[in-house]
């Protein structure tokens, strides 16, 4: 037995000291969140929501409490993102304590009760299911409770067993919480360094298990952010125009006239800077403050217009630097040598998180403090962050209390919202509910971003790749630039974003002896906009000009296109690429793949059906897609029949999930694939609603054919974003099969797609 | 200015101040504290906020409260009753519309923030067409937004729904 001391009651100086000194949102205390309630039985004064978190990681107690009634309370940080996350997290702690589903629950994700995590769907599990993380504090605390057994019982641990939180051996049983009796571990997991249950003897990991949230989602007594409502708040609305400028120039205000909204005597106006707000006690009132209030914002234009977005991209003039990721060997000599080669130029337009209930905030900001119930992937590392600097605050005087909202896919406006309904309740002095509408999600959204791309390729007389060349053009995916900071004159970052360049999906899993890649960072100042994460970000671009490239080298060396990617893939299982072609192997048993080369019998008339596949993933995992399509040669538009998609994404801890996920990358990377840009003029955004933006319907969802690539034997890796990767892609080869003409920018629109066909 | 309004939401009466032009969903939301109908866009272009006004789909966003005057609205949450009440049996009221069941029984949410529009006006559609087709389905779906992507586990679970509807079970 490694440290633990059941003997003492815990108590941890760090929450302790200065306990109740931190006294916020007394107004909301008993409405709509459980905060007061969170954990009436906390073992730790760290988890009775006291003082700001996070706690320390490497404590069990930290992680997880044995409650009186023989279950489990967790700690976790993994918000619900419609992706089964929190599912996952307690299967891995149920798996580890010997417990059944419904005896393990978690606290609500709150800063000043729960570990800090950023929950990103796709690593969330893969996160949990680290030896250091939930998996192993579960492991640690079962060892401990076995070890406290054999010494009430007297028998040697390893005579003892587990089931359903009950320690049982030589006719005797002990519950845990008998063994704890409200106590603590008081111990790290390291210094009991437990040992992980072996895939083998899984009970629950790689079974398909029920979301524990779909019930209460389908009869409408889930929670979202947008649903809280608490005594004497008001309700807000931001004042934006209709779709922002440029970065840097989001807007400018010139003039308010505050009487065009003398009609509605009940609405209060906050401006700080160019951030311009409405509160109102009533929510239609602050809707129609919002719109009727008469503001004249800088029509100055600081953008290329949507149409000359990728000439923008690829203009010397806004290069800030060029760097070589990858330099292996000498892609001049090997193109040189090759037998045959290709090269293209590839556009991909921004595209939005667009989530279908925009974000919505509840802050309650006093001198004291501030409390923010909101929806966040990280309520440490982003939400309390950003809402601390715009508010002028230190971290631990900011709580973030976390709800389920409308899925995000990546860095939708959830701080934007969060930030908003901050500024409004500190001017006004009270709760303020802020919810975006639907121009103010679409129209100020940090995007996915735009990338012009740049491939050469070569094979040798075997059709063996000799060479491959790779340059993207982007302003960068990864700096935060929320925009109600940027209105209210918190000062952007003095460095404009780097590039991003995707050093995996262009060309790293062939095998290649002359391989260059190069990132052309961007200056996002020069009339871009902000781009932030979005579904598996930056592979759909780079995935896009990279199959594409590969499949017109397997067209040029005649072979089928799965043959020739397989043949230049190392098929070593140690190689570590390996997984691809197992993935590639999955999805063509599911979709019945029958060999031949591409566009090779084009059919006539005006509708033709073609079939492409393409690889390429995210995260660490495996994905390979193969799209049948139908294209419509008079009208341009594409159809996508029918999606199947392969996915090893190491061990997938809970298929049914997983599955779903994948489904919904499909379809989602479809609309990406055919639908999906953010259009703008010179002067600001234009695409702010589900016409000027729209996504895919119902009417042109595809079938979906699922298959997990299940290996227990490795450790996890992403799983709900990387599907999305090679969608577009596959669905660019198969309109390759079915035409023999290339599509070369993305989204591939009707209109795109009829003049690409009429210059051919 | 606010009025003082009666409406009829899932059975019940109710007596609500607002004016007459306010939207049907904020009285839901904030007078009644109903959460299946949820904002969207509020341009009646994605259906999350959709109820039943007299068994029929609408945009509760862009109807005005004092429209639904004198008529019976249906939220997610009543439609289990709503269930019975079209079954015409005189037996209690199921915990769940077959429809929710077969969302829970193909997993159909990811979010689940515009499944109330899907599952409403799923219920639409199988009070008038038993057995739907699937280029039916697709149809009368075609309004509903999904950003996640559910619609090919929606068009399963409304299959299953109308099977069991069809049998008269529950």
């Amino acid at each position: 037995m490694t440290g633990f001391m059941h003997e003492k009651e815990f108590s941890r100086k760090a929450f302790v000291k200065g306990g109740g000194s931190l006294v916020i949102g007394l107004s909301l205390v008993g409405a709509g969140s459980a905060r007061a309630a969170n954990n009436p039985g906390a073992t730790l004064a760290g988890h009775t929501g006291a003082l700001p978190g996070p706690p320390d990681p490497a404590q069990i107690d930290s992680w997880l409490q044995i409650n009186p009634d023989n279950t489990v309370t967790l700690f976790h940080g993994w918000a619900e993102m419609g992706q089964g996350s929190p599912t996952a997290v307690r299967m891995i702690a149920a798996e580890e304590l010997g417990l059944s589903m419904d005896q393990v629950g978690a606290a609500q994700i709150d800063t000043n009760v729960s570990l800090s995590a950023f929950a990103a769907g796709s690593s969330s599990t893969l996160t949990a299911m680290g030896s250091t993380s939930m998996r192993g504090a579960a492991a640690a605390a079962r060892t401990l409770l076995v070890d406290m057994a054999a010494a009430q019982l007297g028998v040697p641990a390893s005579s003892l067993s587990v089931s359903n939180g009950v320690v049982s051996g030589g006719g005797k049983s002990l519950k845990y919480s008998d063994l704890m009796a409200g106590k603590a571990f008081n111990s790290t997991v390291a210094a009991v360094n437990p040992t992980l249950t072996s895939p083998s003897n899984y009970r629950l990991i790689g079974k398909a298990v029920p979301r524990i949230d779909i019930p209460d989602i389908v009869t409408g007594k889930l929670t979202y952010v947008q649903n809280v409502r608490v005594p004497g708040m008001l309700h807000g609305r931001v004042v934006r125009p209709l779709g922002q400028a440029a970065l840097g120039q989001g807007a400018k205000l010139l003039s308010l006239d505050k009487s065009s909204i003398a009609h509605l005597p009940s609405v209060q106006i906050v401006q700080k800077g160019n951030f311009l707000g409405v509160v109102a006690p009533l929510e239609y009132d602050a809707i129609q403050a919002a719109a009727q209030l008469k503001v004249t914002w800088d029509n100055t234009p600081s953008l290329p217009g949507s149409g000359n977005l990728e000439a923008s991209l690829r203009n010397p003039a806004n290069l800030l630097t060029s760097t070589l990721a990858v330099n292996a060997g000498d892609v001049g000599t090997g193109l040189a040598s090759a037998a045959k080669t290709v090269s293209s130029s590839y556009f991909t337009a921004y595209q939005s998180h667009a989530p279908l209930g925009p974000n919505c905030a509840v802050a309650d900001v006093t001198s004291n403090g501030a409390l923010i119930l909101s929806f966040t992937q990280a309520a440490y590392l982003l939400t309390r962050a950003s809402v601390s600097a715009a508010l002028g605050m230190p971290a631990a005087s900011v709580r973030v209390e976390v709800y389920p909202a409308s899925g995000t896919y990546g860095h939708s406006g959830y701080d934007d919202a969060a930030i908003s309904a901050a500024l409004l309740s500190q001017a006004v002095g009270k709760p303020v509910r802020v919810q975006f509408m639907r121009w103010d999600e679409t129209g100020w959204d940090q995007f996915g971003a735009a990338q012009a791309t740049d491939v050469r390729a070569g094979i040798d007389g075997n059709g063996k790749l000799v060479a491959y060349d790779y340059t993207a053009y982007n302003t960068g995916w990864t700096q935060v630039i929320e925009s109600a900071a940027e209105l209210s004159g918190t000062p952007l970052p003095a460095k404009s974003p780097a590039g991003q360049i995707d050093t995996v999906n262009s060309g790293s899993f062939y095998t290649v002896p002359n391989r260059r890649v190069t990132s052309n960072a961007i200056d996002g100042y020069k009339g871009f906009f902000k781009a932030i994460w979005l579904r598996a970000p930056g592979a759909p671009q780079a995935v896009f000009a990279s199959e594409q490239t590969i499949d017109a080298l397997a067209h040029a060396a005649n072979m089928d296109p799965i043959a020739f990617r397989t043949q230049n893939i190392d098929a070593t299982q140690t190689s570590g690429v390996a997984r691809w072609i197992d993935a590639l192997n999955a999805v063509a048993k599911a979709a019945r793949w029958q060999p031949a080369v591409s566009a090779a019998k084009l059919a006539s008339g005006n509708v033709v059906k073609g079939r492409g596949v393409a690889v390429g993933g995210f995260a660490g995992s495996y994905p390979a897609i193969i799209a049948d399509i139908t294209v419509n040669k008079k009208t341009g538009v594409i159809t996508v029949d029918h999606v199947y998609a392969a996915q090893d994404a190491g061990t997938t801890v809970n298929p049914a999930s997983v599955e779903n996920q994948m489904v919904g990358c499909c379809v989602q990377g479809v609309g990406r694939a055919i639908l999906e840009e953010v259009r703008f003029s010179k002067v600001r955004q234009t695409s702010l609603d589900w016409i000027s933006y729209p996504v895919l319907r119902f009417k042109q969802a595809p079938q979906v054919t699922t298959v997990v690539v299940q290996r227990l034997d490795l450790p996890p890796s992403g799983s709900g974003e990387p599907t999305t990767a090679a969608v577009p892609a596959a669905i660019a080869n198969a309109f390759f099969d079915a035409t023999g003409v290339r599509l070369y920018r993305m989204p591939m629109t009707p209109a795109y797609v009829r003049d690409v066909l009429r210059s051919a | 200015m606010a009025s003082k309004l009666k409406i009829k939401v899932n059975g019940l009466v109710h007596s609500v101040s607002a004016s007459l032009d306010t939207p049907l969903l904020y009285v839901l939301h904030n007078e009644l504290h109903l959460h299946g109908p949820r904002f969207g866009c509020g341009l009646a272009q994605c259906g999350a906020c959709s109820v039943l006004l007299d068994g029929k789909e609408i945009r509760s966003c862009v109807t005005p409260v004092a429209a639904v005057s004198g008529r019976a609205v249906t939220t997610l949450e009543g439609l289990p009753a709503l269930y019975a009440q079209q079954r015409g049996t005189t037996a209690a009221t199921p915990v769940l519309h077959p429809i929710q069941q077969a969302w829970i029984d193909i997993q159909v949410p990811h979010c689940g923030y515009c499944q109330n529009g899907m599952m409403i006006q799923a219920a639409d559609l199988l009070s008038t067409t038993k057995n739907p087709t699937e280029d039916q389905i697709r149809t009368a779906m075609n309004g509903h937004l999904c950003r996640c992507g559910t619609y090919p586990r929606i068009l399963s679970a409304i299959q299953q729904a109308a099977g069991v509807i069809a049998k008269g079970g529950k």
